[in-house]
């Protein structure tokens, strides 16, 4: 909310600079978010009287006027508005004014015809945007005093940030009751002003959501001016609240808004049909706001109406067809209370926040509404005259909100706020907020304001007694905490572990986000469910991802668009999927590597990167995890994505079978269809299954010496490694310790279609040496399997 | 005739000048004192001459082979040292090139100040917990004394699946999930990603947040403001002001709102404290009452404090990054910066 500080000090006025002002604001909660001057600076200007005027000799569209500025003898300037006329008071730049903008006045000749200053408009002074013909000022206006002090210019447009708690403060009259508790000064509400009832017409009014409009109060006011000009002084003060004039009628209601604090409306009287009814609208009901917009209304829209049709959206915007004009003669004057619940989200549903239904929802004093529309009532006749009906009011007790006494324990402000305060402070302290206080055993039964119903429960006033005390000013302990001794678990492997790894092993962590793509989501997962955003910030952002590859995918595209010709990247997170109607949010860690093995380096012979050099990073990750040790063991199988490519895919698992994550090269095609002039390489595993570990228990080591045995075997190009080594560890050979593949070799010498594969052999016996006869026997055994299980022949 | 011992040694030495390496020492060493040696053949040849004789040319044998011998280890030595001289000079490098191999990358800004959030408040028994991050707006919001319609819910810019699973707003439900499955005291923060339908210069639709709250039978404001300072403190490595302000958040009560004097101009006023030499950090207070009867929990036994901080904005302040939008765009050349970062 914008308010005018000379308006607030208007209120209450603390002997204290602006700045201290608001830093006084800001540490009691309401937070200022800035403060702007209320006009440009500008020097110089003078109330001015235009005593006489003669067209221009030689211009038609200029007067040569004598104005009278307070000096014996009246200046002659000349003038170009329209609206320039004898008798008419205006501001005058005298000769050596400075004007916003760097707009120095001098002595001219305007046409031949000498001026000594300028009549200024409004936007020449800074004070509005548009502006036609000069600023007309009223008849009382000194002349000789600067317009500076008549316009009180010197004023600041201090915007507060408040909190959804702190309605109470959504008006001029509340902030100067929060400065005042602050400054130790008396807040007084303003004069009420009471208007004759002059005429004995009256609307029906009938509430039939009582719940939700516990109080309407309205009146009719006949014969008004609609016609009349907004006092200056009004304009000034709305404009400087951030509002603009709409003309009397509308600016008064605004003007009551922002100085108390209470929405009002006015309806045309003349367009009315019969009485005023608050109820729920219908389902096939429109209303046409005055905003433009047509809102299809239903059962749960509160609606003011006449007999006939939908007239206004109950606190948040009047209709179109019983709006004021500078054509209206009467005017029903509405000034109700809504409840804050019942009313709350009914603007947002129509995409509509307004002044009024901010109030609304956050809550507005219940026993405000007849000082409300008695002040505009007042304001109304002064400015636009009429003549005042009396007030028809309709009340549901029941549901207007009370303000019940609260239990304050002494105790309790102690435990929460870690501080004794003595009992004197406490009630200065509510006496100040307006609350009642009323000693008990314990405490006190504290009794708030009708405009404090964010007081509903002891911590609320253990709030209000820190904040009045100072946050800054309460006690900070260096806290003495229960501890327990740490956890050094061997059961789970941390992921900063894994993450610190694969930085170490060259991959730079990325972070995207949760939501991509759907179409480049359903190109590399189509076999996943989604699960798709009701509201998505764009049409790129639309799904969760059931993948990290969708995000690691764009982020290397971003980085290959820039010149990025190595990349390496991974990622932690979750993955959101559907799967047989249950939502699964899995931690899931995935990488990617596209480009040379290395970054670009004088002393290594440099290559494309491949899908070995990924599969060492990922063998390193399971290594981290105790795989392959006691059992644990992970396995790589040829598998099938959609997303990579078919020849160099590896299906992670587990010993049990149970699927860890994928490992392969990305699908040529896909390749193509997302951008990318070269293979990526991608792996995604589930941390869950990753990070399960166990602590390793010591295997005695054997004091007899180690064999090793090289065997050269060709098979079908078809047999995969894997498969010879689980031959040859199916033959169950206890002195086996190890196998390893150190080559593989096609070409002369092995016929088309099958390969050559070296292994070396490592034989040991924990009990005795291992006699020449004895290793001969297990190597034979052993190719006699392979020859058995995967028709292995020996290489000659 | 065979050559005299005086020709044998003559030569041997003029041999062992001209020898070039090592290798042809050696060589030399077998001809002349080697099974078939020549000083060894006139050693052998002793044998024939009567003992008298043998006594005395045997030492003169001995004295020319002695003589041999000393050559033999000073033009070792000699070629010794101009081997090595020769391997050093051979082998120098250009100690500048850059060493071989893989390269080490780099944690996300983000992941470092989360790292270092959570070792500050684990070094003092706060325990890290996680939770999911698509919610049921009973968790979201309800539990945390945010009902429907609540003016706080329109702050929070949802991002809805249907009309009770929204993405979690904050971090916060993980306070509701520890305490509705365990029983105090709790000391717990949460660190994780949080979603706002907002998106512009200074809102990303995704971000950082830990919640961290502490749970006891006598834990005050005071408390509260004991810790935030030394987190604070210990967060930005500096003696640094810190200022609570009150405000507003529906699950605690009293709230507060943390500022510490800006990091940027050390609170002279600056473009990025919007010349108020103070940033807000954080939020803060004594857990809500209400929140305290949606778990379960008797508020008048037990009292406690939560706290929320933008871990994306701690990470611009602590290393001066001046656009929120980088830390998403995963630029190489923005995160390769913090390689060194590595915490």
């Amino acid at each position: 909310m914008q308010i005018s500080e000379a308006w607030l000090r208007e209120f209450v006025n603390p002997a204290i600079s602006t700045e201290q002002l608001v830093a006084q604001l800001t540490m009691a909660g309401l937070e200022i978010d800035s403060i702007e001057p209320a006009a440009a600076t500008f020097s110089g200007v003078i109330v001015g009287e235009v005593v006489a005027m003669q067209q221009h000799p030689d211009a038609d569209r200029l007067s040569v006027c004598e104005v009278n500025v307070g000096t014996s003898e009246p200046l002659q300037i000349v003038c170009g508005a329209s609206n320039v006329r004898v008798g008419l008071k205006i501001p005058a730049a005298l000769v050596g004014a400075e004007l916003p903008g760097d707009f120095k006045i001098k002595k001219s000749k305007l046409r031949g015809v000498e001026s000594f200053g300028m009549l200024c408009s409004a936007k020449e002074l800074g004070l509005a945007a548009e502006a036609q013909g000069l600023l007309e000022l009223p008849a009382d206006a000194p002349v000789g005093v600067d317009i500076r002090d008549y316009l009180s210019l010197e004023d600041n447009m201090i915007e507060v940030d408040l909190t959804p708690n702190r309605a109470d403060c959504l008006s001029v009259e509340g902030i100067a009751r929060e400065v005042a508790v602050l400054n130790k000064m008396d807040w007084s509400v303003a004069s009420d002003h009471y208007s004759a009832v002059t005429h004995q017409e009256k609307l029906t009014v009938t509430i039939d959501a009582n719940e939700a409009c516990p109080r309407y109060l309205g009146r009719l006011i006949k014969d008004v001016n609609a016609k009349a000009e907004t006092p200056f002084w009004m304009k000034e003060r709305l404009r400087r609240s951030g509002i603009r004039s709409l003309g009397p009628l509308v600016d008064i209601t605004n003007y009551v808004l922002i100085e108390l604090g209470q929405p009002l409306h006015v309806f045309d009287a003349a367009k009315l049909k019969g009485g005023i009814q608050v109820r729920w609208a219908k389902a096939d009901e429109t209303l046409a706001l005055l905003n433009g917009q047509t809102i299809a209304l239903d059962s749960e829209a509160l609606i003011i109406a006449d007999t006939e049709q939908p007239l206004a959206l109950a606190g948040v915007m009047g209709g179109s067809d019983s709006a004021v004009s500078d054509q209206t003669k009467d005017v029903f004057l509405e000034c109700a209370f809504f409840a804050p619940q019942l009313i709350a989200g009914k603007a947002r549903k129509f995409g509509l926040h307004t002044d009024s239904s901010h109030r609304f929802e956050r809550g507005v004093d219940a026993t405000m509404q007849e000082r409300a529309i008695e002040r505009a009532t007042h304001l109304i006749i002064d400015i636009a005259g009429g003549s005042a009906g009396a007030i028809t009011e309709k009340k549901n007790e029941v549901a207007i909100p009370l303000r019940p006494a609260v239990l304050l324990r002494r105790q309790r402000i102690e435990k929460i706020l870690g501080v004794v305060l003595e009992d004197e402070f406490i009630h200065d302290v509510f006496q100040r907020l307006g609350m009642s206080i009323q000693a008990q055993t314990e405490g006190w039964l504290v009794t708030p304001p009708g405009f404090r119903f964010d007081i509903a429960i002891e911590a609320d006033l253990i709030e209000e007694i820190a904040r009045i005390y100072g946050y800054n000013n309460l006690p900070s302990t260096r806290m003495v905490m229960r501890s327990e001794l740490g956890k050094a678990t061997e059961a789970v492997l941390e992921i900063d572990r894994i993450k610190d790894l694969l930085v170490d092993r060259g991959y730079q962590e990325a972070i995207t986000y949760s939501f991509v793509d759907e179409a480049i989501q359903k190109s590399i997962a189509p076999q996943d469910e989604v699960i798709r955003l009701k509201n998505p910030i764009s049409s790129d952002l639309s799904v969760m991802r059931t993948t990290l590859w969708s995000g690691l995918l764009n982020a290397a595209l971003y980085n290959v668009n820039r010149q990025q010709h190595r990349v390496r990247l991974f990622e932690t997170g979750l993955r959101f999927v559907n799967k047989d109607g249950q939502m699964y949010q899995q931690p899931m860690l995935a990488g990617l590597v596209l480009g040379s093995v290395y970054s670009e380096q004088w002393g290594e012979q440099n290559r494309k990167v491949d899908f070995f050099d990924v599969k060492a990073d990922v063998q390193s990750v399971f290594a981290l995890a105790g795989f392959n040790l006691n059992g644990f063991e992970v396995l790589f199988t040829p598998g099938q994505h959609p997303a990579l490519h078919p020849g160099q895919t590896a299906e992670i698992k587990n010993a049990a079978g149970e699927k860890i994550g994928w490992l392969g090269m990305l699908h040529p095609s896909l390749e193509k269809q997302l951008g990318f002039d070269t293979q990526v390489f991608l792996f995604e595993m589930e941390q869950q299954k990753l990070l399960k570990k166990k602590a390793h228990l010591f295997r005695p080591l054997s004091k007899y010496p180690s064999v090793r045995r090289d065997l050269a075997i060709i098979v079908k190009e078809d047999v995969s490694a894997g498969a010879i080594i689980s031959s040859i560890k199916g033959c169950g050979e206890l002195t086996l310790q190890d196998v390893v593949v150190f080559d593989v070799y096609r070409g002369k010498g092995v016929e088309e279609g099958f390969k050559s594969v070296a292994l070396s052999l490592f034989i040991q016996d924990f009990s005795q040496t291992l006699t020449d006869s004895e290793i001969d026997a297990i190597f034979n055994r052993v190719l006699d399997t392979l020859t058995d299980t995967i028709g292995a022949k020996l290489r000659d | 005739m065979s050559a005299t011992l005086e020709e044998i040694l003559a030569q041997s030495l003029q041999e062992l000048d001209k020898a070039i390496n090592l290798d042809s020492v050696d060589l030399i060493r077998v001809h002349y004192l080697g099974k078939k040696g020549l000083f060894t053949l006139k050693m052998k040849e002793l044998g024939n001459l009567d003992p008298d004789q043998r006594r005395a040319v045997g030492q003169i044998i001995n004295q020319a082979k002695e003589q041999f011998q000393a050559k033999l280890e000073s033009r070792k030595t000699v070629l010794e040292y101009a081997e090595l001289e020769n391997r050093l000079a051979s082998e120098r490098i250009d100690v500048t090139l850059a060493g071989r191999g893989q390269t080490v990358a780099g944690l996300h800004p983000v992941t470092t100040t989360l790292r270092r959030i959570t070792k500050i408040f684990s070094s003092v028994g706060f325990q890290v917990v996680e939770g999911p991050e698509i919610e049921d707006d009973y968790h979201n919001f309800g539990a945390l004394n945010i009902p429907a319609h609540h003016p706080a819910r329109a702050m929070h810019d949802t991002f809805y699946f249907d009309a009770h699973t929204v993405l979690r707003t904050h971090t916060s439900p993980v306070q509701i999930r520890v305490m509705e499955s365990g029983k105090p005291p709790f000391k717990v923060i949460a660190p994780g990603r949080v979603y706002r339908c907002d998106s512009d210069i200074t809102h990303t639709p995704m971000f950082h947040q830990v919640e961290g709250f502490l749970v006891d039978t006598d834990v005050s404001f005071a408390d509260l403001k004991g810790v935030i300072y030394e987190f604070l403190r210990a967060f930005f490595e500096k003696d640094i002001q810190v200022r609570f302000r009150p405000s507003y958040f529906p699950f605690t009560e009293p709230s507060a709102e943390v500022d510490i004097e800006c990091v940027m101009c050390n609170g002279a006023g600056c473009r990025v404290c919007s010349q108020t030499g103070w940033l807000e950090v954080m939020g803060c207070g004594m857990i809500h009452p209400e929140v305290f009867k949606a778990v379960n929990i008797s508020h008048d036994d037990y009292t406690g404090f939560a706290f929320g901080m933008g871990v994306e904005r701690l990470t611009m302040l602590r290393y001066g990054i001046n656009d929120l939008r980088l830390f998403f765009e995963n630029d190489l050349k923005f995160l390769e910066q913090f390689s060194r970062s590595k915490f």
